[in-house]
């Protein structure tokens, strides 16, 4: 017993102070994109053919970038020899729309909280059940990661539960293979309502990678009514730690 | 034909053999030791030509056997159980019926291309073994799972507490990966290879690295491909961690599962240091890396991972000490050392049942030393085997690494590859992930491009190994049985 106790102060105290102050992140981290408003010159296409999951892309007014389908990899930021793209260190990317995801120059992602109905049932306690459908295991493993004692997810009654029927919510990860959708919607479906949807990454946004594979199905937005998207490839814990606490207007760095 | 693993040849080498030889030549490797370490088809003019490579761990000698375009030929399985999966799959991914095979389901339940008059079988809706008798009991779990965790239904046959028979149906997270990568390889395909199974970005994107690196004959300048295999040793680290904070969680032994999960994270951040991201996306691409390591970085990396050595060590100790947790570990979730050569086992599962199987040792990455990270053995084949080999193999990493970043050769750490790749060539790419062999086989058309890739993550050979261990054991030790392998679904399911 005294070996355990002693372990436990070696090892310290290790939650971060999220939200009361915003941890480090790694120096080399891709955060939001952000696009330079000064025009392209006429018909470069140095970053069209770059991205993976066309996620770029030039109208009339110009560049945007589809935060939903992109995967942060930097490759247009590589390309574009104006420097008009750059990913910057902020983490927050989570919106509460999938329109506001298409990013123009100066526009960034927002999240409004939930409704005052819902807000006042779920501010204090939200339970999720977790969908992985085709997700790789990295959206999983940094939406787990959450209930360590590093982000100390139940602090803010946030928790992720065994059963449907016990949850608020569900939280999806993946494109929703085809083999996964009639147990995505079940799932759902058992999730008593007033309910919410969140979208994990860019599979569970846009199919992300996936995106137009036969064996896929576009991600969760074209099956849920989702009320949270959050991009990434997989997003930062802390990018989806912000987007909950934001859902549940709870103030974050 | 027989060539070494870090050398591609042409398919015109590889004679198509008649089917009653390809089937010989394959038994009798096996017989002589011989792993088959992927066994697929060639799409051929117009029918499918059955291939299979097959690996030697003591020189490193792989064997390339190819048939003669066919839609059925003899079964392998009964006699080589250890292609009992692949046949399954080729079966039903190009229509070829291994006649005889004892149990020919759906392994992905895509539907059989071969056979449009059958329908696409519903997701997990197949014949399930079923013990039969009063006080049997079946008890059916998944496609969604209790916890964060990747869907697949598991089908246990109970006896009481017994379980006489584990029969588990993947299938739920098939993304069609290999059907994707066709044509390529084009700006999807590395980030194909990074999410194939996501937990193992970099055992996969080494393993098409070195595919590219054989195809085109250039080798990865020595300072990006030290990066990329410090980078799969932290991989390594972080799961095995978890690993052991999940076990301990499994015996409702909180102290190792608390420490772990977060240091488990530290080890993740340590990678991102590398690259930017926790789980190493952007940092492997063929020919070398895309990030380089400067004084500051490798500075930050040494404090650090001196830091987390000492807490990984520590929780780790405190789990090892502990009669209670260590009491539901030993003797749980045995496999022989014979059931494990015959299904194929890799990995630490095999190395926990004293198979001397590394791909680090007898496939070293090139530039890599043969035996520069000591291979761990344990012979007991369970849990706790399981468990303690993960352990031993986070000190190896750790000194590998320690090492590694003391002494990084200088130089460039990419080197650009040719833009074509040459035509009618294969090549094969394998990688010791922290999970076991990772096997990746290119094949290319006339025109240089991918005519057929075919990836075999560690657990396609080892998802078969829980269900055999998990036979007479209490239905209860199934989550620590199941944590002790740790297998990817959708590296399974591609």
């Amino acid at each position: 017993m005294l070996h355990i106790l002693l372990e436990r102060l070696r090892q310290g105290h290790r939650t971060v102070a999220f939200p009361r102050e915003m941890p480090p992140l790694p120096p080399r981290y891709r955060g939001l994109p952000v696009l330079s408003d000064s025009p392209c010159a006429t018909g470069c296409p140095s970053c069209a053919g770059v991205c993976p999951t066309g996620a770029l892309g030039a109208d009339e007014a110009g560049l945007f970038l589809d935060l939903g389908r992109c995967i942060l990899c930097g490759a247009c930021a590589a390309a574009c020899p104006g420097r008009r793209v750059a990913f910057s260190q902020d983490h927050r990317l989570a919106s509460s729309t999938r329109a506001g995801l298409v990013l123009r120059p100066g526009t960034r992602p927002t999240v409004t909280p939930l409704e005052p109905a819902r807000l006042k049932l779920f501010s204090r306690s939200l339970r999720l059940r977790q969908i992985s459908a085709g997700g790789c295991n990295a959206c999983e493993a940094d939406t787990n990661v959450l209930t360590t004692v590093v982000f100390d997810l139940g602090r803010f009654g946030i928790d992720f539960v065994a059963s449907p029927r016990h949850a608020d919510g569900v939280a999806v990860t993946g494109p929703v293979p085809q083999n996964m959708r009639a147990a995505t919607l079940a799932t759902f479906e058992a999730v008593p309502d007033p309910r919410v949807a969140i979208a994990i990454g860019a599979c569970a946004i846009s199919g992300g990678l996936f995106a137009g594979n036969p064996e896929t199905t576009g991600g969760a937005t074209p099956h849920l009514p989702v009320d949270l998207f959050i991009p990434g490839c997989p997003p930062h814990p802390l990018t989806i730690l912000d987007g909950l606490l934001r859902l549940l207007g709870i103030k974050t760095p | 034909m027989e060539f070494p693993y870090n050398q591609a040849i042409a398919l015109a080498e590889a004679p198509r053999l008649p089917l009653a030889r390809f089937r010989q030549d394959v038994l009798t490797r096996v017989a002589a030791g011989w792993r088959v370490l992927a066994l697929f088809a060639l799409p051929g003019d117009d029918i499918p030509e059955p291939v299979c490579l097959l690996g030697r761990d003591r020189d490193g000698r792989l064997a390339f056997l190819r048939a003669e375009p066919t839609l059925a030929y003899v079964s392998l399985t009964p006699e080589c159980p250890q292609c009992h999966l692949f046949e399954r799959e080729l079966y039903e991914q190009w229509g070829v019926v291994p006649e005889g095979h004892p149990w020919l389901k759906p392994v992905r339940f895509t539907g059989t291309p071969g056979r449009p008059d059958l329908p696409r079988p519903g997701p997990g809706v197949t014949d399930y073994f079923q013990v039969r008798g009063e006080d049997v009991h079946e008890v059916a779990v998944g496609p969604v799972h209790a916890g964060i965790i990747e869907p697949g239904h598991f089908r246990f046959q109970c006896f009481g507490e017994e379980v006489l028979h584990l029969e588990i149906s993947l299938g739920f997270q098939h993304r069609g990966i290999e059907a994707a990568l066709v044509g390529g390889p084009d700006r999807r395909t590395v980030h194909f290879m990074e999410t194939a199974a996501g937990d193992t970005t970099i055992g996969h994107s080494l393993a098409h690295a070195a595919v590219l690196e054989t195809l085109a004959g250039v080798a990865a300048p020595a300072r990006g491909r030290a990066i990329g295999r410090v980078a799969l040793e932290l991989e390594r680290l972080a799961n095995h961690t978890g690993d052991l904070g999940a076990l301990a969680g499994d015996v409702g032994y909180q102290p190792t599962m608390a420490f772990c999960g977060r240091i488990r994270g530290d080890f993740l951040n340590l990678t991102a240091l590398l690259c930017g991201n926790r789980f190493g996306r952007g940092l492997v691409r063929p020919g070398g890396t895309a990030f380089d390591l400067d004084e500051a970085v490798l500075r930050l990396l040494d404090t650090r991972l001196e830091a987390t050595r000492r807490a990984a060590f520590g929780a780790a100790e405190l789990l090892f000490s502990s009669s209670s947790a260590l009491a539901r570990f030993e003797g749980t979730g045995r496999l022989t050392s014979e059931a494990a050569r015959d299904i194929g086992l890799v990995g630490p599962p095999a190395r926990a049942c004293g198979l001397p199987r590394d791909a680090r040792h007898s496939f070293p990455l090139s530039g890599a030393g043969a035996k520069d990270i000591p291979m761990q053995i344990h012979d007991f084949g369970g849990v706790y085997a399981r468990t303690l080999v993960r352990r031993l193999e986070m000190e190896a990493s750790l000194d590998f690494i320690d090492a590694t970043l003391a002494d990084l050769p200088p130089g460039p750490v990419n080197r650009a590859l040719p833009a074509t790749f040459p035509p009618d060539t294969l090549a094969v790419g394998l990688v010791e992930g922290w999970r076991g062999e990772i096997c990746h086989v290119a094949a290319t058309g006339p025109d240089g491009r991918f005519a057929a890739y075919k990836i075999v993550d560690p657990s396609f050979h080892n998802w078969f190994g829980l269900a055999l261990a998990l036979r007479g054991q209490q239905i209860s030790d199934f989550p620590m049985c199941n944590k002790s392998f740790n297998l990817s679904y959708c590296g399974h399911d591609l």
